[in-house]
């Protein structure tokens, strides 16, 4: 077994957590139950690595089994990698029958003419989720395996889910041999990005729970009283203000949790407007400034700043649009009447 | 009582009894927190400020969350001639005897304890936070 192999799988395995080992190397399939029993997960990771090195020594390892147990790790901590969403479209309404086979084969084909060392290895899931990983090398060197871009297609969607890695170089090529093996015409990048993939599927594919504008002329009582003893001595003064504001919180952003994405970033190019006696700037030229938000749980953050009385109520809407948008990276132009629509999307 | 912000809100005025002492919360790792009690200050009836409001500032257990500049808290405290108190509300033992002293502090406003009018016990307290 090639080294730089058996160094690759050694590396894959120490970034399991202990306790997933074993499920991860079942899953995997390429070491028989027999001689899973053979090792000792209860020991340090190391070893386990080693021990898991040398099984794949006796069964002759080569590097197309060890790229699949990267993608088998890679699915199961998707969060570790930034994902960025593209959208592929085409004219006309044909909806051709999507063959796997032929897909793979022309994603080959696309990326090996222009590339002769690359790495490409497929595995399909169950809920219609393809994931490609290639491993990128140059004309003169081989597929480094540490370099990886990843993408998840999910064939009855036109949405691609892509984790490019330090190569950007390499993208323009891979969205290239996208469209071709798929059958679209072009793509684009949505400006939208996160660790946590689910979520960026969640928005595309509007699987969050969306608000719903329901006409309530009366605030419903409250349904869910909060379960926490209620003490007859305290009297709340403002709760008319607070309920207006749950009530609104909860139009904006439904009931469900929401989507989890780390950042928000908008990049001004309005006009900065001051007082004329101040000469600064006013209406010369456009200031330019970004303003990015960053938080674990970035909606979560924002579903809970009006109740815990950090920002008015009902918040801008260049914040709360982000999931019906499905965007989070925004470019604000100055134009008259100044509604979220007035985005151009790069 | 509890309001987020003064002026309180005027239909239930009838409802209300008798205000004896005002506490003002001040969330050490929120500027907006100060702001909101500055704003609300200018709703305080003058004769209030006779021993009647205490500056009460939460959160002081974290000192690397401080956002407010504790001189600005100082000198709100002497504008108002009101006594300032410190607490951090995540540990019980400090909640609970902070609780004690307001409640202290209450009954002094409220004219229970005789002897002792909230002007001189006021001055009691800032004469000692001077030393």
């Amino acid at each position: 077994m090639d080294e730089t192999v058996a160094e690759y799988i050694r590396r894959t395995v120490l970034k399991i957590p202990r306790d997933e080992i074993k499920m991860i190397l079942q899953k995997w399939g390429f070491l028989s139950e027999a001689q899973l029993e053979t090792i000792n997960f209860h020991q340090i990771k190391d070893n386990i690595s080693q021990d898991v090195v040398q099984l794949c020594e006796e069964n002759s390892a080569d590097i197309k089994q060890a790229a699949v147990l990267d993608i088998i790790y890679n699915n199961i901590y998707p969060n570790k990698r930034i994902w960025s969403v593209y959208q592929m479209n085409k004219t006309g309404e044909e909806t051709e029958f999507f063959d796997l086979t032929d897909f793979k084969k022309k994603f080959k084909r696309l990326l090996r003419s222009a590339l002769k060392n690359v790495t490409i290895n497929f595995r399909e899931y169950e809920d219609n989720a393809i994931w490609i990983r290639i491993a990128w090398g140059t004309p003169y060197t081989k597929p480094n395996q540490y370099k990886t871009s990843y993408v998840v297609y999910h064939s009855q969607t036109p949405y691609v889910f892509i984790s490019a890695s330090v190569l950007r170089s390499n993208l323009p090529l891979l969205c290239q041999a996208l469209v071709v093996a798929s059958n679209y015409q072009d793509i684009r990048e949505m400006e939208l990005r996160s660790h946590s993939l689910n979520s960026l599927k969640d928005i595309v594919f509007k699987r969050y729970s969306q608000n719903f504008q329901t006409y309530c002329p009366r605030p419903l009582t409250e349904r869910n009283v909060a379960p926490e003893t209620v003490d007859l001595r305290i009297i709340q003064e403002n709760r008319n203000e607070k309920e207006r504001i749950q009530r609104l919180n909860r139009e904006v952003f439904g009931d469900g949790p929401q989507p989890k994405i780390e950042f928000a970033q908008y990049k001004l190019e309005t006009m900065f407007k001051s007082d004329p006696k101040m000469d600064v700037l006013d209406k010369k030229e456009p200031f330019r400034c970004l303003v990015k938000f960053s938080s674990p749980h970035l909606l979560e953050s924002l579903k809970s700043l009006a109740p815990a009385g950090m920002a008015d109520a009902p918040l801008s809407p260049l914040l709360t649009c982000i999931p019906q948008k499905a965007r989070n990276y925004f470019k604000i132009r100055e134009k008259k009447g100044f509604l979220p629509g007035s985005f151009v999307s790069p | 009582h509890l309001t987020t912000s003064l002026p309180l809100p005027s239909e239930r005025d009838h409802l209300r009894p008798r205000i004896d002492m005002i506490v003002f919360m001040i969330d050490i790792k929120s500027k907006c927190s100060l702001k909101n009690v500055e704003a609300s200050l200018a709703h305080v009836d003058a004769s209030f400020f006779l021993g009647k409001v205490c500056f009460l500032v939460t959160g002081v257990g974290r000192v690397n969350y401080c956002s407010v500049d504790m001189n600005a808290i100082w000198k709100l405290g002497e504008a108002y001639c009101s006594p300032v108190l410190f607490c951090e509300l995540e540990l019980e033992g400090v909640r609970v005897a902070t609780a004690q002293r307001l409640l202290r502090m209450l009954q002094i406003c409220a004219g229970h304890i005789p002897g002792v009018s909230a002007l001189s016990f006021g001055t009691l307290m800032r004469s000692s936070a001077d030393d």
